[in-house]
């Protein structure tokens, strides 16, 4: 799985409630939670994730279990988000919902652009190729499959 | 030798296995998601050989009329599935499944990231998200990685006004929001069996904000004879020696009252070096600190006198709440000006009540302070029943030390 994008560059241990506040979450209209991703955060943050990858510290997606959190960033129009370590509930749904997550230790460059081939297991920004921590088979073959619902689909 | 994760997993640390769940959960947060994800799945009928649960927790009862309907249409669900049902008033989840419904050495999943809470049992417990839980709907089984194990070595007993919560704030706070990321907490040692299952909840469910994947207990004396009382006959868990991935130390009797600081758990002081900060809330509750042990206390520690700022208690769940009105403990709360809820998750996360106003303040008992999270603009910081108790009689933060 291939992939480009504008690097998007956020602190370490960006948590769940930050991605989408509790006050959000009471609807299944996806559009709301990706008009309202990190407004805490930084409001003006929503309107520049189209086409981004978002470069970020470790842990990110820490705290609460909302898929939502998720689901904001990809409706958003986020390509990808690359962290040295990511919350593991925040890691699994991501992939379950078919947004590619890579772990590795990338230093960002607000707006340079960022390349990544999962399959292949590299990411490369300014000019730099860089390794990455393989997905376990399972992970990628839902990722692969667009998401879990999708792998399910075709798996029973 | 084996980590108590990997016996109950069956594998060595690292591996990738594929498990049947024994008990899953969801509640009406999760739930809803899980629902559209396992109807896109295909989903008709529930895995088979488990046991399938949903509570309703966390807007509870329903604050408006979208918050209704999908309520409705999940409480159809499990009407039409049959899954174990407990609607609003019941209590928390993760509560309702450590009321002698988890048993040690089972494999339990909640789609909820406090799930960690049941390995206070000896089982293993761990969080997941919405289509995890739909997944797990559909076949019954799920995929994990077994964790490594940090080992949190317990010596010794509490003393003074320390509870088992500055015990969990002090280890959180030495661990980080993310030191035990992908790994499970296992709590050992002599000081473990001195401490209640109501205490080992406090710790296991807080090994979610250092990022554990699961927080484990080995089920002990203590375990067997909570359990046979709600009515299984169960075994005690021997350790085995094994190697931990780390190590930490504790000696219970070092641990002192402690506040962990907005907008981070692990961001953590002793209550004394924040005495006098002014609050406007004080709140009392959660799958941390509202069950009886905790109400009883906080009762105890305000019975006779006024609180001087606004304090919300609510109880766990159903059962600690008739017991607190069996015992007069609801009627001591009451007098002494305290405001209550249904059990549930009340105000933690800012959803429909008890939520903060802008430069609000709140002291409240449960695991989570993040940025806004009670309401835009409140600061919460994170403490005991008994820091709750004295600041609450106090107005602004206070030791319970000093009281």
């Amino acid at each position: 799985m291939q992939g480009k994008g504008t690097a998007v560059c956020l602190p370490a241990d960006i948590d769940t409630d930050v991605i989408i506040a509790g006050r959000y979450l009471r609807t299944k209209d996806r559009s709301i939670w990706a008009t309202h991703v990190f407004e805490d955060l930084d409001p003006t943050l929503a309107a520049r994730l189209k086409g981004a990858v978002i470069v970020a510290g470790r842990n990110f997606g820490c705290g609460s279990s909302r898929e939502q959190a998720a689901i904001a960033l990809r409706e958003a129009g986020v390509v990808a988000v690359i962290a040295p370590s990511f919350a593991r509930i925040f890691f699994r749904n991501a992939i379950n919902l078919g947004l590619p997550l890579i772990e590795s230790d990338l230093t960002c460059t607000e707006g340079s652009t960022v390349a990544f081939d999962i399959s292949e297991g590299w990411v490369e920004t300014d000019g730099k190729r860089h390794t990455i921590r393989p997905l376990s088979p399972r992970m990628q073959e839902i990722l692969m499959a667009g998401g879990l619902v999708e792998y399910w689909r075709a798996h029973r | 030798m084996s980590t108590l994760s990997e016996r109950i997993l069956g594998a060595a640390a690292g591996e990738y296995v594929d498990r049947k769940v024994d008990r899953a959960y969801a509640h009406d947060g999760t739930g809803v998601l899980a629902l559209e994800a396992w109807k896109k799945m295909g989903g008709d009928r529930l895995g088979k050989e488990t046991e399938y649960y949903l509570q309703f927790d966390h807007i509870a009862p329903a604050n408006n009329s979208t918050t209704a309907t999908l309520q409705h249409e999940l409480r159809d669900f499990a009407h039409m599935t049959s899954m174990h049902f407990s609607d609003i008033g019941c209590g928390i989840c993760h509560q309702l499944m450590s009321e002698g419904v988890v048993l040690p050495g089972e494999i339990v999943v909640g789609a909820d990231s406090h799930s960690v809470t049941p390995g206070a049992f000896g089982a293993f417990a761990t969080g997941v998200g919405a289509t995890d839980m739909a997944g797990i709907w559909l076949t019954g089984e799920t995929w994990f990685r077994v964790p490594e194990s940090v080992g949190v070595n317990l010596t010794g007993k509490l003393s003074g006004a320390a509870e088992a919560k500055d015990l969990a704030l002090n280890y959180v706070g030495r661990l980080g929001m993310d030191g035990a990321t992908y790994q499970a907490l296992e709590f050992i040692g002599e000081g473990a069996h001195h401490l209640s299952i109501d205490e080992r909840l406090v710790l296991s469910n807080l090994s979610m904000e250092a990022g554990a994947k699961a927080g484990l207990f080995y089920a002990d004396d203590v375990t067997v004879r909570y359990l046979k009382e709600r009515g299984h006959a169960v075994l005690s868990q021997e350790p085995e020696d094994c190697s931990y991935r780390s190590e930490i130390d504790i000696d219970l009797a070092d641990i002192v009252p402690l506040v962990a600081v907005p907008p981070r758990v692990d961001t953590v002081k002793p209550v004394d070096d924040l005495a006098g900060l002014s609050l406007d809330q004080v709140f009392v509750g959660t799958c941390t600190n509202g069950r009886y042990f905790d109400l009883a206390r906080f009762a105890r520690l305000v019975k006779g006198r006024k609180v001087a700022v606004r304090t919300i208690v609510v109880p766990a769940s159903e059962e600690i709440l008739k017991k607190a009105i069996r015992t007069g403990v609801l009627a001591d709360l009451v007098e002494a000006g305290c405001t209550l809820g249904t059990p549930g998750c009340g105000p933690c996360l800012g959803y429909h009540m008890g939520v903060l106003g802008e430069g609000e303040v709140c002291l409240s008992t449960a695991n989570r302070n993040f940025k806004n999270r009670m309401g835009v603009g409140g600061e919460i910081y994170l403490g005991s029943v008994a820091t709750a108790a004295a600041s609450a009689l106090a107005g602004e933060i206070t030791s319970p030390e000093a009281a």
